[in-house]
């Protein structure tokens, strides 16, 4: 059955894409958060933005935009590689 | 516009230059109503205007779209682009709680009202990875047609329409409040009859059109909400420090704050005990609570059903992940402009108002404080005597306002800033239109979620299967009446604390549904028997654990266990006798209100209600393991159509009849 082992590395790769991205959320919904104490201590030069506020105002907002942009071409690659993409209209 | 909607194929083409003029069209109307304020025209009727002509809009957009089609109803006709489905889930999601109460937060908490910005941006990752793009796959109308599928039928079927109501109904009733506050502040009604004048716009959108009137009047919604949103704040930014992006020149402001805070303490403005500092960690909640509340916040956005409904509206599995994208980065540009309205108003009334001379107090805050949005000295600051009076009548007050002195109601941070910059009228009018736009545009989505789910899944699915297209948008659209009514009669009893509610109905839907959803497309071993079990435990536990804190705290702690929270700073227990509150006349009694000394604020392992899926999605999680273990393997047709859902290409699971 080459159509169900084309299926199952599909479905192999799919998975390990997301465990990267569970684990990229994982870093920057929380684990980055459990050390603003000392982040805070650092000032982002210009901007003034002490770095452990920061990065729960902004920068893990940032982190989560662009992974999912990123997520969208990575899935769809992979969904190509496998020929199970939809066609293109 | 009415004959291109219903022909589909040249409206799509087009809406690139069809909300292109609409966003222009929007901005001529605002300066037109500059002009008019410059010419004299009171503010009375500005604001009239402002809500009446945005309403009319939404109004023409949801009776163009008018459809007798079930696709179209239920879904769109699964034709909308990614960027602007994106666009529509940003309106669906950013709530009035976002658009008003969110810089409030921030500003009351500092760092941990965080946790909201977290908690409400980070989901969109779990919903592209885990959940989203395999519900369309599925070619669902609703979250239950998915469940009923996976899990044998109606029984699932059922439990999951119980989750999605209790779910959007504490959600949507938030809204509608929400709705009712923005009327009555700017028109000046009463709130009951605002709170059914915001019904009547949100179905004049829904009733008609369904899902198709729904997405089109919404992201017209979100280009008001987020011009009104950014306008203020980036002509203030630009005043104060010459660089027209607030997000990066409100460090400045908060290098301030924290250098001023020190002053404060010093000068005997402020006491260790009542300043928060802005960026100082876990001084609301404990780091259990701040995480719990990011953690609950973020997996309930992959289980709510008027988000993940949202993405049955794609015309492809592709489309869908990229609509992902964009949803998060519309909702994007307001989060990360939040902190910045916070950082603002917060340097003003601690520059302007905290160590001023009484004399010299603002004049901007007066018309809030008539309002009682405002209070200085235990008294609302409606005017300078008024301010003078009530502070004499406090014995040795020193003559300037300290921090324990002022009292200011949340919802006042985003509508005041264009006061606070001495911006004119227009300004503050378009920032209400903006509040409604968001407050409408959510609540439509959870009506129709609701009224679906209802009409779809209970009348259509499991009491007349045979039901013709006729009668079942008929019967659709009378569900979304009622239950609309419903919850406006909710909001016009004033439940209180709408952040509260809201979050209630993020750890439900977490509790309820993500373990079901996740497990059912990841693991295929996942049986009936193990879904249907983790669906009532976990959703049972939190609704549970809601109920007993929140209604009967007194049995909560005499029969199951539950001690007093404690305060985060110090970590002594906020009750400070329990015995004594327990012996209190109504302590045993149900349904006690809000300021009863025990509701909300008892629990296991000190954990805030608002984080209850925190003990809901990993029983959930673990309930569906054993159980399915236990049981025997699906069956090979349903792991074979599993496979399908895993693959973008080819038709999907469920074919309607149209």
């Amino acid at each position: 059955m080459a159509q169900s082992t084309n299926d199952e590395a599909h479905w192999k790769k799919t998975t390990n894409l997301m465990w990267l991205h569970l684990g990229l959320w994982l870093f920057f919904g929380y684990v980055v958060h459990f050390f603003v104490k000392p982040l805070n201590t650092i000032t982002i030069p210009i901007l003034e933005f002490p770095l452990g506020f920061y990065m729960a105002a902004q920068g893990s907002l940032i982190a989560f935009v662009v992974m999912l942009f990123v997520f969208a071409k990575q899935q769809d690659a992979i969904d190509r590689e496998f020929g199970v993409a939809e066609d293109d209209k | 516009m009415a004959t291109q909607a219903a022909g589909g194929g040249d409206f799509i083409k087009n809406l690139g230059r069809i909300y292109g003029m609409y966003t222009g069209g929007f901005l001529v109307f605002v300066l037109f109503l500059a002009l008019l304020e410059w010419a004299g025209v009171p503010n009375r009727y500005l604001g009239y205007l402002f809500v009446f002509f945005t309403l009319a809009v939404y109004a023409v957009i949801g009776i163009a779209s008018r459809t007798a089609q079930v696709s179209e109803y239920y879904v769109a006709g699964r034709q909308v682009p990614a960027l602007y489905n994106g666009m529509a889930t940003g309106a669906d999601w950013m709530s009035a709680a976002s658009f008003v109460g969110m810089a409030g937060t921030l500003f009351l908490l500092g760092y941990d009202g965080l946790a909201w910005v977290l908690g409400w941006t980070g989901g969109y990752v779990l919903v592209s990875v885990l959940v989203g793009p395999y519900l369309r796959k599925f070619g669902a109308y609703t979250v239950p047609d998915f469940m009923a599928f996976r899990y044998g039928g109606n029984f699932a079927r059922f439990l999951a329409v119980i989750v999605l109501v209790c779910c959007s109904f504490t959600y949507v009733t938030a809204q509608v409040y929400g709705t009712g506050i923005i009327a009555s502040r700017f028109l000046g009604m009463d709130f009951t009859i605002a709170v059914y004048v915001g019904l009547a716009g949100i179905l004049v959108c829904s009733m008609l059109g369904g899902m198709k009137a729904v997405t089109w009047t919404q992201i017209a919604q979100y280009i008001v909400l987020i011009v009104a949103y950014l306008t203020p704040i980036v002509i203030l930014s630009t005043m104060q420090y010459g660089i027209p992006i607030p997000e990066l020149t409100y460090g400045k402001a908060i290098a301030d704050i924290t250098a001023r805070e020190g002053q404060m303490l010093q000068q005997g403005l402020a006491t260790a005990a009542n300043l928060k500092a802005h960026i100082e960690p876990f001084t609301s909640y404990t780091p259990l609570n701040f995480f719990g509340i990011i953690l609950c916040m973020m997996v309930g956005t992959a289980s709510l059903p008027h988000i993940l409904m949202r993405y049955f509206t794609t015309p492809s599995v592709r489309e869908a992940r990229q609509s992902v994208a964009w949803s998060l980065f519309f909702i994007f540009l307001l989060y990360f402009s939040a902190p910045a309205y916070a950082a603002f108003s917060k340097l003003e009334v601690y520059t302007n108002i905290i160590g001023r001379d009484l004399s010299q107090i603002r004049p901007w805050m007066f018309s809030w404080g008539e309002l009682g949005l405002i209070q200085i000295c235990g008294k609302n600051a409606a005017s300078l005597e008024a301010v003078m009076e009530a502070c004499k009548a406090i014995a040795g007050h020193p003559g300037v306002v300290r921090l324990q002195d002022f009292v200011i109601n949340t919802d006042v941070i985003v509508l005041s800033t264009p006061e606070i910059a001495g911006l004119p009228y227009v300004i503050s009018g378009l920032v209400a239109a903006g509040g409604l736009a968001a407050a409408l545009s959510t609540a439509d989505g959870l009506l129709l979620a609701i009224a679906n789910a209802l009409s779809h899944d209970i009348y259509y699915k499991m009491l007349d299967p045979n039901a013709p297209a006729f009668r079942r948008l008929l019967v659709a659209r009378i569900l979304l009446l009622i239950v609309a009514v419903g919850a406006a009669y909710t909001a016009s009893t004033k439940p209180s604390d709408i952040l509260a509610m809201v979050g209630w109905a993020f750890s439900l839907a977490m509790a309820g549904n993500f373990p079901a959803l996740v497990m059912g497309i990841w693991w295929k071993r996942t049986t009936t028997a193990g879904a249907i079990a983790g669906i009532i435990a976990g959703f049972g536990i939190c609704i549970f654990y809601l109920v007993i804190t929140r209604y009967f705290p007194g049995v909560g702690v005499k029969y199951f266990g539950m001690t007093s929270l404690l305060n985060p700073v110090t970590g002594a227990p906020i009750i400070q006798d329990l015995n004594a509150a327990m012996a209190l006349p109504n302590a045993m009694e149900s349904w006690p209100t809000l300021a009863h000394p025990l509701a909300n604020k008892v629990g296991w392992f000190n954990l805030n209600n608002i984080a209850c899926g925190l003990l809901g999605a990993p029983l959930g999680f673990l309930t569906i393991i054993v159980v399915s273990l236990m049981g025997k393997e699906p069956s090979k047709e349903l792991q074979s159509l599993i496979d399908e859902i895993r693959k973008p290409r080819g038709r999907t699971i469920l074919e309607e009849k149209t």
